[in-house]
């Protein structure tokens, strides 16, 4: 395969004017590349979080230590666990702005439960079944009554974190079995690696299987792609999308039960705002907001670069931990941005150069590049 | 074709089914005005202290930022935008003002109100310059800088806070003071919200605001300049911020980089519950400031009533809901009966 790409001649330069059939096929080239290019946002990603570990290691020695790493994955588990089903909500042109309060209500039921004397084995699937609810809940309203899931899960995130203090109120529960606690906490078999990653890990493998190797994942992208036209093709829309907001709610509450037993409290106020965190690690991810496109892949790379920025910053004892904030936010736009003007620039040459050339006397009244390139 | 002859003019048509939309808008605005009287009469009956002159003061301010921060958020609603930054625009211009006025005691405070609209409409068309230009979704624009801002306010603190002692007493006296009985900071929110409801209404600029949420494509091609209509949009929705800003250090006197935070769902709640379609093109800043208005008057009477405080979340959560199913089951019914009365000209 890779002998294939190689085997493509060289594409001429435009060197005369005169070449006008060349320099177009060569900007056809050229935009094709771009596009391809533009598809592996991840190379960029990998690329900026290679150039930040020697950069993480100059702002504070302890950067590339083993033990800067457990902590500041350990940190970031829970928005990573729950990036996972929010990235095939996202490419299904939906969104679930529910899941941190969900995470809340999860933990506020491990608090409740654990008051009332289940055991631990009990709590946990019953958690994770609750969220599942929560996120069937979203779902319905979404698929069967038709309404925007921006405005349902803007609802439902007062909705669900006011239950949650309903259920628990200001209490918490500190008496978790340190047997669980030691399991959230600690390394996996000696190394380094927190057992919580670990979970992670397995569940993006799992996740990455389910959307990018079976027809459930392909039927993901065609919603989000064409809503109309998917379900056109016989495509059982809605139940996609319930299963996706099902899936979206259940981790999120495994995530409450993570966050609850890792820090030995379990209360209602647990992971207020982390909605828009998961939201903007999906977003830096490569995922569009419009939906359709996105990988697994893509979002794990940016779960890792953030998490990197993140510890890099709070290690450092010159550089405020308040950058982390602005750090953030510019990447995010930037990551949108960036391929948006690259884009913009290369179709307003390709114009240029072909009013120069084969429609001398066009009018310049084509103020819209971008979608010139898609006509 | 003979259908066409039959059939009245179609300015006829559109103005009959104009005066059918202004008329469920109208309904939909008195379905909120009730719902409020409603919750004020049960809470008054139970709590005869509910309506003194004192909890209604109260009850007035607390409204007042919402519904300024919920007129600009409609602006960028309706051109089915979404503005999420308004919490942190906020919170940098409540933290400029206190500071200028620390420092400079005799500052005018229409000086400083005025700065602080100009900080907040430099955060608003740097949102809108991403938005159109950059033509970057709204949504992660905002996001983005939701976090850029709170950045800049925490740097901008680093960690100091604004007391109240240190601000002038003519300063404080905007945030608690009254004209005539009324609240000042309850007369600035009025005076916004009908001066940007009219604007709204009336105007061919903000009419045009509704062509670009309703048919964005349409708009352009009916020579809307959808670009600088939403930029604008951004503009004002960040002048308003500031605005707010500026009135939340007068009220609250004290005032740190945290002021404002998780406001924007809040603010979003209250224009989505005031009939603000969250995917543009209907709505009205008067629906959105009755919004802010309702969710007040559920806070502040939920706890006269004594229910637990913790209930509060979860009612607003499920009024949200409630209204964008009544919104969902309304517009049905509208679509239906407007396309039964074609059928029925057309036949």
């Amino acid at each position: 395969m890779p002998a294939d790409t190689k085997s493509v001649p060289p594409v001429p330069t435009p060197a005369t004017a005169g070449a006008d059939d060349a320099a177009d096929a060569s900007e056809r080239e050229d935009a094709g590349r771009l596009r391809r290019a533009a598809g592996r946002w991840e190379t960029l990603l990998l690329a900026l979080f290679v150039v930040l570990l020697p950069v993480g290691q100059a702002i504070s020695p302890q950067f590339l230590t083993s033990d800067s790493f457990t902590t500041g994955s350990l940190d970031f588990s829970e928005i990573a666990l729950m990036a996972l089903p929010l990235t095939l909500v996202v490419i299904a042109a939906e969104i679930d702005l529910s899941i941190a309060s969900v995470l809340g209500l999860s933990s506020a039921a491990m608090a409740y439960l654990w008051n009332h004397g289940q055991p631990i084995e009990a709590i946990i699937p019953i958690c994770i079944v609750l969220g599942g609810l929560c996120g069937a809940f979203n779902g319905l309203l979404v698929t069967r009554l038709g309404l925007p899931s921006l405005a349902v899960t803007i609802g439902t995130l007062a909705l669900f974190r006011g239950l949650a203090f309903v259920v628990i109120g200001d209490d918490s529960v500190t008496d978790f079995p340190s047997a669980w606690t030691d399991r959230a906490f600690g390394n996996f078999a000696g190394t380094a690696v927190p057992n919580v990653i670990v979970l992670f890990a397995v569940l993006a493998v799992l996740f990455a299987v389910l959307l990018h190797f079976t027809p459930f994942g392909r039927s993901v992208y065609a919603i989000g792609a064409n809503e109309e036209a998917a379900f056109f093709s016989g495509l059982r829309v809605k139940r996609i999308k319930l299963t996706l907001f099902v899936l979206s709610g259940a981790v999120a509450a495994l995530a409450g039960v993570v966050i609850s037993l890792r820090n030995s409290t379990a209360a209602a106020n647990v992971g207020i705002g982390f909605e828009l965190t998961v939201v903007t690690a999906v977003l830096l991810g490569g995922v569009s907001i419009f939906g359709g496109r996105g990988t697994i892949a893509g979002v794990v790379l940016a779960l890792l670069l953030l998490g990197g920025i993140q510890k890099a910053l709070l290690l450092s004892e010159s550089i405020s931990s308040y950058w982390i904030q602005i750090v953030t936010g510019v990447l995010l736009i930037g990551s949108v941005l960036g391929p948006n003007l690259v884009q913009r620039a290369r179709a307003a040459r390709a114009h240029s150069s072909r009013q120069r050339g084969v429609w001398p006397s066009r009018p310049a009244a084509q103020r819209n590049p971008p979608q010139e390139e898609k006509a | 074709m003979t259908a066409d002859a039959a059939s009245p003019p179609p300015q006829v048509a559109g103005a009959e089914a104009r005066r059918l939309a202004d008329w469920v808008f109208r309904v939909r605005e008195l379905g909120i005005v009730a719902a409020f009287a409603l919750l004020m009469l049960v809470t008054a009956i139970i709590e005869p202290r509910f309506v003194t002159a004192d909890s209604l003061r109260n009850l007035a301010l607390n409204a007042a930022i919402f519904a300024i921060l919920a007129a600009g958020q409609t602006l960028v609603i309706i051109t089915r935008n979404v503005d999420l930054s308004v919490g942190s625009v906020l919170g940098l211009a409540a933290f400029m003002a206190g500071d200028l006025l620390s420092s400079h005691q005799s500052l005018p405070i229409p000086i400083v109100i005025l700065l602080g609209m100009l900080l907040g409409a430099a955060c608003g068309a740097l949102n809108g310059v991403l938005v159109t230009f950059g033509q970057v979704p709204a949504l992660v624009v905002t996001l983005g800088t939701l976090y850029a801002f709170r950045g800049v306010a925490f740097l901008w603190t680093n960690g100091r806070q604004v007391n109240a002692e240190t601000l002038p007493d003519a300063f404080l006296n905007l945030g608690t003071g009254s004209i005539l009985g009324i609240p000042t900071l309850a007369l600035i929110a009025l005076v916004v919200v009908v001066v940007v409801g009219q604007a709204l209404r009336d105007f061919r600029s903000g009419r045009e605001l509704y062509a670009i949420g309703s048919n964005p494509e349409g708009a352009r091609l009916a020579g809307v300049r959808s670009e600088r209509r939403v930029f604008a949009a951004f503009l004002l929705s960040g002048a308003l911020a500031g605005l707010a800003g500026v009135l939340f250090t007068a009220r609250f006197g004290t005032v740190d980089a945290t002021a404002g935070a998780s406001y924007e769902l809040t603010v979003i709640s209250a224009t989505v519950v005031g009939g603000v379609a969250i995917f543009g093109g209907t709505g009205s800043v008067y629906g959105a400031a009755l919004g802010a208005l309702l969710l007040q008057t559920i806070t502040s009477s939920l706890i006269v009533l004594k229910v637990d405080a913790f209930w509060q979340e979860a009612a607003i959560g499920a009024l949200l809901l409630v209204a964008i199913a009544f919104d969902r089951l309304v517009g049905l019914r509208l679509d239906a009966r407007l396309r039964r009365r074609s059928v029925r000209r057309a036949g």
